[in-house]
């Protein structure tokens, strides 16, 4: 196509070009039209925060899981039903605390243990955070409302392998006591990404 | 490469658009854009490194004011076309309209020839390799010296796997490095850990 041509001929909306490619796939027998929609429920309705809130939940009432999910993410997460892509080979938990803030991004695409904190967000995508969350994180912190003290250390983690990683947030005390579904139910997405604490 | 997608450090971006329980989703379309690509991969049209890559390619004016999900449908048109299971023609004339695609491809490169295995606590450097094709080493980290902390299981290398050149899997390391290290004198304190994989380290001196 020539540049004269592209002035008179529009850009087809991203609506019209993913329906052109499914179309195109459907009619070189790739079949997508069938196989698109269990994708869509899947990412819709399983690959939700709601997989590692439950995960935070166990490991602050059982110590033992605790352990074993620090050790082996992938392994421990399997013994709640939650599994992972074949290419995510590893599942890193990092355990904030009182003096240790982990926040995971990634800064040149934005991978994420999807089927275990859900798909990110849409800021997390962005051009802002993923430029700015690994040179100046404490103030990328604080514009994003969670203002640290100076004496909590930092660690951000760029997801640039197919390592996975996920926050393990620190237990609000006045939870304490708790029934696991109960704790759950207040572990939101951000805090297991490390933007927020509970 | 050197390309418009490696930002982490990059200055001049305002603050980040945040809002308590952000969406993942904004339109149907994009719900379907990322199934048709996992599709994809899930059928072995393509791995991950190469839709990577693919996104990486865009021209840098289409990336930055392309959406996530826009970047995901070029990389998998690019690839659909690449891997001639349809035309450029077919699509564009499906879609009733222009569809941009993801710049050619550059040579890709197998493991470096020396690999060290490393242990937690090792001090490394990243190599100053500069490449044309894929890579998963940031830019900010190039040349600079960190501390390794554990070691992953092995993955395809990405500078070989998304251009379809054999090569041996290896592990990456979980790197440590200060904030103040990477960016002297410009940079808050932090930790910041990346996952480098074995080829782009060596033993520092």
């Amino acid at each position: 196509m020539s540049n004269r041509d592209s002035v008179v001929y529009p850009t087809a909306t991203p609506q019209q070009r993913v329906a052109a490619i499914q179309a195109a796939l459907d009619a070189h027998g790739i079949n997508a039209s069938e196989a698109v929609e269990e994708l869509d429920h899947l990412a819709q309705e399983r690959w939700v925060p709601h997989n590692g809130a439950r995960v935070v939940a166990k490991a602050w009432t059982d110590p033992a899981f605790r352990t074993r999910l620090l050790a082996n993410g992938c392994a421990a997460v399997a013994e709640l039903g939650i599994t992972m892509p074949k290419h995510h080979r590893h599942l890193v938990v990092l355990e904030n605390t009182a003096t240790v803030q982990n926040v995971i991004c990634c800064t040149q695409c934005s991978c994420t243990a999807f089927t275990v904190i859900g798909l990110p967000p849409d800021w997390y995508k962005d051009l802002e955070y993923r430029s700015r969350v690994v040179r100046e994180s404490r103030t990328v912190l604080k514009e994003m409302g969670l203002d640290l003290p100076p004496e909590v250390e930092i660690r951000v983690w760029d997801t640039t392998a197919d390592t996975r990683y996920m926050v393990l947030p620190v237990q609000p005390p006045q939870t304490f006591g708790w029934p696991e579904e109960k704790l759950a139910e207040i572990v939101t997405r951000d805090s297991m990404i490390g933007v927020s604490r509970l | 490469m050197d390309g418009m997608h490696d930002l982490g450090g990059k200055q001049g971006f305002g603050p980040v658009r945040y809002t308590e329980d952000a969406p993942a989703f904004h339109a149907e379309w994009e719900v379907r854009a990322n199934s048709l690509y996992v599709l994809a991969v899930r059928r072995g049209i393509f791995n991950m490194d190469e839709y990577r890559h693919a996104i990486e390619r865009m021209e840098p004016r289409h990336y930055l004011t392309a959406t996530y999900y826009e970047r995901s449908l070029t990389s998998l048109a690019t690839l659909l076309i690449e891997k001639k299971i349809v035309s450029h023609a077919e699509l564009e004339q499906r879609a009733g309209g222009r569809f941009p695609l993801a710049a050619p491809s550059a040579p890709g490169r197998t493991n470096a020839a020396e690999r060290e295995r490393f242990e937690p606590g090792d001090r490394v450097r990243v190599r100053d390799d500069y490449v044309p094709g894929h890579v998963r080493m940031p830019g900010y980290i190039r040349g600079k010296t960190g501390v390794v902390v554990s070691e992953s299981p092995t993955y395809p290398f990405p500078d070989a796997h998304a251009h379809a050149i054999a090569a041996e899997d290896e592990p990456t390391y979980d790197v440590r490095f200060r904030a103040e290290d990477l960016w002297p004198n410009s940079a808050e304190a932090a930790l910041v850990h990346v996952g480098v994989f074995q080829s782009y380290l060596e033993r520092a001196r």
